[in-house]
């Protein structure tokens, strides 16, 4: 018999029970709540009746409306107000856990979760987000589920899953210097399409894997589900037992020892069977830009903008026509010539300490060399994922490496990343964002979005256009 | 949840690819802490020439005629043909829930991302997966003849063109068993309480830091 891939093993160790219909009955150890997607859920709960069947398993903080300004005279818009508050009040009632808007721990629900030790290795996660495949970085079962699923999860600790496929992509060799985790992903995406990882679990290996931070990892993860799998996750090795020593919500002492035990099994087995492997070289890489509306849009920054004409498939060749229209770019354009007139480096994917850090040493060189963020860029902002990557950030004088280059430095949140807030693009404005998402209006009706890594997103503010940082 | 068994009803086309849930429901109407009155505000940014925000009175905003579901031949219109990767990007539940209210119950496409595809069916809405040419074929048909019909039929898993001809579909046993019987998923799985709290049980002993109480660290 094969043995085990690391999704078969945390499948296996939560199966409460086999409905005997191709589906299972599948136990939820960590429930992340946002304000977004749970209110309907709480109130389902409330019409019939029921309470969360199991308090302690949810962690909940307001992050898609908060206001990344000043934030003691409270949320300006009195729709997104009312969000943020009825979660509070749906916390309070029920006697969840929430980091409200002016905790110190609050911040991007996929940020916090690790960084609190909330999501533990060999766990499942679940949150309403797609993005909850971030937290799979720590050998966890992670993904993303709607609001009715919530509602289950809440009710019952449970839902019922249909097991996906397994996949492995593996990434050989290793990263050139300014070739980040964020490339590596968008590269994946760029080669297996965005519905390449469609009802699979994605399990990234490879050396240039093993060689990330755990923040690297956890940007890997996070975009699993912009290549169309709902989970994406990583083995535990020394880098994942060492981030969640000593995290508050981790076991300590003999506690942590035992756990370890069970975690360090947190691996595909050497003969275990995936159903779909591909594999890509890291030595190859070179830091990635998207040129157009879906994140499968990519290519790398010394490459130019592709031409619908030569695309063979007809669907597609559409597709890339209507993207360019909305893009506003012509074919064949050097991507390091297109100008942009905002840069947002924050979200979800990247706004952890050493995303911040990596962008911060490209704005200290600007500083060095006499530059600030150019003339032809209106906005520059950063947006730490917590409010306690920012203090680790300010302790680290970031701050003021951003704000002597000209940069924003803002309180944490989703920001830009959606906008549902007040941080967003105007029509036909153009960005250069690390977040994960460039559709059509997601940064603001009529936006345009380029996705790139932290460092990429700081040349471009500085330059006032993408650069090669890989070149200098 | 309302259940679905048969349905005969217009075909609006949707033809683009990687239609995503930002299109469906741009996320200004996440802000809304209800389920319903979702419907005016679907593919907003597409279907209204001016920038909607929540809580507009949708019937005074000037439409866009180009696009395809203000085209008068499609009012009414309750199946939508899609192309593939319908429903990619966040999990908002608000995409079928603006699907829904809007009257659409089933979607056809050669593919479907899977959180939105799980979302349909806990909201009474069939995504029906074909293969990309028959999908084709049938853009040609709703394109080339007005008032184009198809007949959905759940428990025999088939679609019947205007002409007779059947398309027999694939559905998961259980999604089907829900979906025909309107049935409540949290209610199903309270059945099996004992089930949950004897794996509880199993699971303390053999990893009891999963159960610690969360914020103390303790
Ligand atoms: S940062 Fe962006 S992608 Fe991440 S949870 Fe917030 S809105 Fe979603």
């Amino acid at each position: 018999m094969a043995g085990k891939t690391l999704y078969d093993k945390l499948w296996d160790s939560h199966v409460v029970r086999d409905n005997g219909d191709g589906t299972a009955l599948i136990y939820i150890d960590r429930h992340l709540v946002h304000e977004v997607t749970s209110p309907q859920a709480f109130e389902g709960l409330r019409l019939a009746g029921r309470t969360p069947w199991r308090v302690d398993a949810n962690l909940a903080t307001p992050d898609h409306n908060v206001p990344t300004t000043d934030r003691s005279h409270g949320i300006a818009d009195p729709v997104s107000r009312l969000q943020v508050e009825t979660l509070d009040r749906n916390c309070a009632e029920f006697g969840i856990t929430e980091f409200t808007m002016n905790d110190p721990r609050q911040g991007i629900v996929h940020v916090i979760g690790p960084e609190q030790g909330a999501t533990l290795p060999g766990m499942t996660v679940v949150c309403g987000d797609s993005h909850t495949s971030t937290h799979g970085a720590f050998g966890a079962l992670a993904f993303g589920i709607g609001t009715s699923e919530v509602e289950h999860v809440l009710a019952t600790q449970c839902l019922v899953l249909k097991k996906s496929q397994a996949m492995l992509v593996k990434v050989n060799g290793q990263a050139a210097p300014g070739v980040t985790a964020k490339d590596i992903v968008l590269a994946i995406i760029g080669e297996i399409g965005t519905a390449g990882g469609t009802g699979y679990a994605i399990e990234f290996g490879g050396e240039a894997i093993r060689a990330l931070s755990m923040e690297g990892r956890m940007t890997v993860c996070n975009m699993a589900i912009e290549a169309g799998a709902r989970a994406g996750m990583v083995a535990v090795d020394d880098t994942t037992i060492d981030y969640v020593r000593g995290r508050p919500w981790a076991p300590r002492g003999e506690m942590f020892e035992r756990a370890e035990a069970t975690w360090r099994d947190l691996h595909s087995d050497a003969d275990a069977r995936f159903d779909r492997v591909v594999e890509i070289d890291a030595g190859d890489l070179r830091p990635q830009v998207t040129w157009g509306t879906s994140p499968e849009m990519v290519v790398p920054v010394d490459a130019r903008v592709p031409d619908p004409a030569e695309e063979a498939d007809a669907v597609k060749r559409e597709g890339m026509q209507r993207a360019l229209a909305y893009m506003d770019l012509k074919p064949g354009t050097p991507i390091t010539d297109i100008a942009v007139d905002k840069v947002f480096i924050g979200s979800c994917t990247n706004s952890r300490i050493e995303d911040l850090r990596a962008a911060a040493a490209v704005a200290q060189q600007a500083i060095d060399a006499g530059r600030k963020v150019a003339d032809n860029v209106r906005l520059a902002m950063v947006v730490p994922g917590s409010g306690l990557v920012k203090q680790q950030a300010e302790a680290e004088g970031l701050d003021a490496v951003f704000r002597a280059a000209g940069f924003e430095w803002r309180e944490p949140g989703c920001s830009m990343c959606l906008a549902m807030n007040a941080d967003r693009l105007e029509p036909g404005e153009r960005c250069a964002s690390t977040s994960n998402r460039n559709f059509e209006g997601r940064q603001g009706q009529g936006g345009r979005t380029h996705l790139v890594s932290p460092a990429m997103a700081a040349a471009a503010a500085i330059h006032g256009h993408f650069v090669d940082i890989t070149e200098r | 949840m309302e259940k679905f068994t048969t349905l005969d009803a217009i075909v609006a086309p949707m033809d683009r690819p990687n239609v995503d849930t930002d299109a469906i429901i741009p996320k200004q109407f996440l802000k809304s802490i209800k389920r319903t009155g979702f419907g005016p505000n679907l593919f907003d940014e597409w279907r209204y020439l001016d920038h909607g925000e929540p809580g507009q009175d949708c019937s005074t905003r000037p439409l866009n005629p180009d696009f395809v579901l203000n085209q008068p031949r499609y009012q009414g219109a309750q199946i939508l043909l899609a192309r593939e990767n319908f429903g990619c990007g966040s999990s908002r539940e608000h995409a079928p829930w603006a699907l829904l209210d809007y009257g659409f119950r089933v979607i056809i496409a050669p593919s479907f991302a899977d959180i939105f595809y799980n979302n349909c069916f806990k909201n009474g809405i069939l995504p029906i997966v074909l293969d990309a040419e028959i999908v084709d074929q049938l853009f040609r048909e709703v394109e080339a003849s007005e008032g184009y019909r198809l007949k959905v039929d759940l428990e025999a898993q088939t679609i019947t063109r205007p002409d007779g001809t059947v398309i027999p579909f694939e559905v998961d046993e259980f999604r089907k068993h829900r979906l025909l019987n309107g049935l409540d998923d949290i209610g199903l799985t309270l059945q099996h309480a004992d089930e949950i709290r004897a794996y509880e049980e199993r699971r303390k002993q053999e990893a009891p830091w999963l159960f610690s109480a969360g914020a103390s660290g303790e």
